[in-house]
């Protein structure tokens, strides 16, 4: 049953994606409503599973890679449903399915442990700082896609060559705003995370603590310095795709040396 | 019932032939009482636009039906009519093509679907439409409707005025509140800031060598006139500037605009440079932040517009045919039913 709720909201999120890649190649695309409901059937199915995993695991499912990979998805597309229409960016729907769909599908292929994972310690207040923390680069993420978004819409601006996404790509001006915001949602939800890690006082564990604080000190410098005015805005459209990336690149490294004795 | 189109457009007939048949909006009852007299009419819906003049019925013997029309017209203009004419199914798909901006000067072009629009319910008020004209109308509106969305033929702007206010709202959105400076008070600049002030931008700085022709400018449109001397000290709160001064050379260089940059405190600057010679130096649009478009810049984005529109005329035409299908076997069903 939970095998199979994984892989029905992964064929809406590639059904979604499939389609974005169809009309572009047809050079015709659109943001449509299909996009919008296979996401939110995707999120639905998602959210069935980690209810149902949840309970098997007695706590908040992030005990495991494969949870912590699932889990991400899920805030991604959260943060898409919650935040995206606020900004009326239609077409980040159609950009968040493939990011949705790739973090499912690495979850399936790679080599990882499937089977649920029980906590040996339970304290609410480790479960919603891992909740939060992974739900804040849920919000990185869709910075990062608003930021692609960015990048392509200038890159069509200035090259003068404009393609039918043109026309559908919001004004940079309304993209930066939301690259802006969005990053500053990430950094408050990240903050509140740490808050509550530190109110739980577990036992820190150095390697997962330094990449975390890393990433919290590096997007609270774009800040900064966006806040001085001195960060263009393709610049913070650049680091906040490169840092999401490399956050979700160096994810199993991290999971990997902090589960080591 | 058969539905009849005779009329004559902008590919048939020069503007100084068509202005001779043009039906003013203080002739239409009269016209469409004439219309309506000749034998065998049932209704009569006239669409006269700048670019076309059309005469649309429903008539049980078309061919002496447009005899007569072309005697009409012969008589109320002492010109023979260069008319084209069209019976059922040729008549539905040119109404299908004309709402559509198939038969548009401009491919594409929306304006037409209003203008058919007010034709339909000028003819609905006189009491002169049918029931078949009144079906075969909704059904071209629909059609219309169905092609806009479905293909990309309305897709884009198409003259450079319009490309620059389509690329100034990609860039900064709501064009509200927005500042755009005018340096050279040529008359491609005034249009194009007409059309960014009936977007909503906010204020409008001209700058001209001779003052007196930049103060005459700032207040024919609202805004304010500076000297050329001081325009760089206004520099840093425009969003969009226009250039189109009579220079022999660049006035703006990546030198000079690179530093005034850094006190926009990262604002996007959009400068459409209309002169030539070009006022901008070329190498200004690879400075971050800045977005140059210089006239073949401008109608290369024309062109490639109108690229996407002609490439979708295909795909439009057959859209059209299965409407045209569709009506005429309502036509055939309903006639049926009556007889």
């Amino acid at each position: 049953m939970d095998r199979l709720l994984l892989i029905a909201a992964t064929l809406c999120f590639l059904a979604s994606f499939g389609y974005t890649l169809y009309a572009l190649g047809a050079g015709r695309f659109k943001p449509g409503r299909g996009n919008v409901v296979a996401i939110f059937a995707g999120f639905l199915f998602l959210s069935t599973f980690l209810y149902l995993r949840g309970k098997a695991e007695g706590s908040c499912p992030l005990n495991s890679l494969f949870d912590v990979l699932v889990f991400q998805s899920w805030a991604l597309v959260l943060i898409y449903l919650v935040v995206g229409s606020a900004y009326r960016l239609s077409l980040l729907g159609a950009f968040t399915a493939p990011l949705a769909f790739f973090l499912v599908l690495a979850a399936f292929i790679a080599p990882l442990n499937h089977q649920p994972v029980r906590r040996a310690v339970l304290n609410p207040w480790i479960e919603f700082h891992a909740a939060l923390s992974i739900i804040a680069y849920g919000a990185f993420g869709l910075a990062c896609i608003a930021g692609v978004m960015y990048l392509l819409q200038e890159s069509q601006i200035k090259s003068h060559k404009v393609s039918p996404l043109f026309y559908n790509l919001p004004p940079i001006n309304d993209l930066a705003v939301a690259n802006g915001r969005l990053v500053w949602l990430g950094f408050g939800l990240l903050t509140i995370g740490f808050g509550a890690g530190f109110l739980s006082q577990m036992p820190v564990n150095s390697v997962k603590f330094v990449a975390s604080a890393a990433i919290w000190i590096v997007y609270g410098v774009l800040l900064l310095l966006k806040r001085l005015h001195t960060l263009a805005p393709r610049r913070l459209a650049m680091l906040s795709v490169v840092l999401f990336a490399l956050a979700i690149i160096t994810l199993p490294g991290i999971q990997y040396l902090s589960s080591r004795p | 019932m058969n539905i009849l189109c005779a009329g004559l457009n902008h590919q048939n007939a020069p503007l100084d032939v068509r202005e001779k048949f043009a039906v003013g909006s203080h002739q239409l009852a009269e016209t469409l009482s004439a219309v309506r007299a000749i034998g065998g009419l049932s209704g009569a819906v006239i669409l006269s636009t700048c670019n076309r003049v059309e005469f649309y019925a429903a008539s049980l013997c078309p061919v002496r039906a447009f005899d007569d029309l072309r005697n009409l017209l012969h008589a109320r203009s002492g010109l023979d009519a260069p008319l084209y004419f069209h019976d059922t199914p040729g008549s539905v798909r040119h109404l299908f093509r004309v709402v559509s901006g198939l038969d548009s000067m401009v491919l594409g072009e929306t304006e037409i679907l209003g203008q058919v629009k007010k034709a339909y319910s000028a003819a609905a008020e006189f009491g002169a439409t049918t029931s078949h004209l009144n079906k075969l109308f909704q059904h071209a509106f629909r059609v219309a409707k169905h092609v806009r969305t479905e293909t990309q033929i309305t897709r884009g702007a198409t003259s450079v005025g319009a490309v620059a206010v389509e690329l100034a709202g990609k860039i900064f959105g709501d064009l509200t509140g927005r500042r755009v400076m005018i340096l050279g008070a040529g008359d491609t600049s005034e249009r194009t800031a007409r059309s960014l002030v009936s977007r909503g931008v906010k204020t409008v700085i001209v700058s001209n060598r001779t003052y007196e022709r930049a103060a005459k400018l700032a207040e024919e449109i609202g805004g304010l006139a500076i000297h050329f001397d001081h325009w760089q000290n206004v520099f840093s709160d425009v969003d969009i500037l226009i250039c189109s001064t009579a220079a022999p050379s660049t006035i703006l260089t990546r030198e000079k605009l690179a530093p005034l940059m850094k006190e926009r405190a990262g604002r996007p600057l959009f400068v459409i440079d209309l002169a030539v010679p070009r006022d901008v130096e070329s190498s200004v649009n690879e400075l971050e932040g800045v977005f140059l478009y210089d006239m073949d810049s401008l109608e290369g984005i024309v062109s490639q517009t109108l690229e996407v529109r002609r490439s979708e005329i295909v795909r439009c035409e057959k859209m059209i045919a299965d409407q045209v299908g569709t009506f005429v076997s309502w036509l055939k069903r309903h006639q049926g039913l009556r007889s």
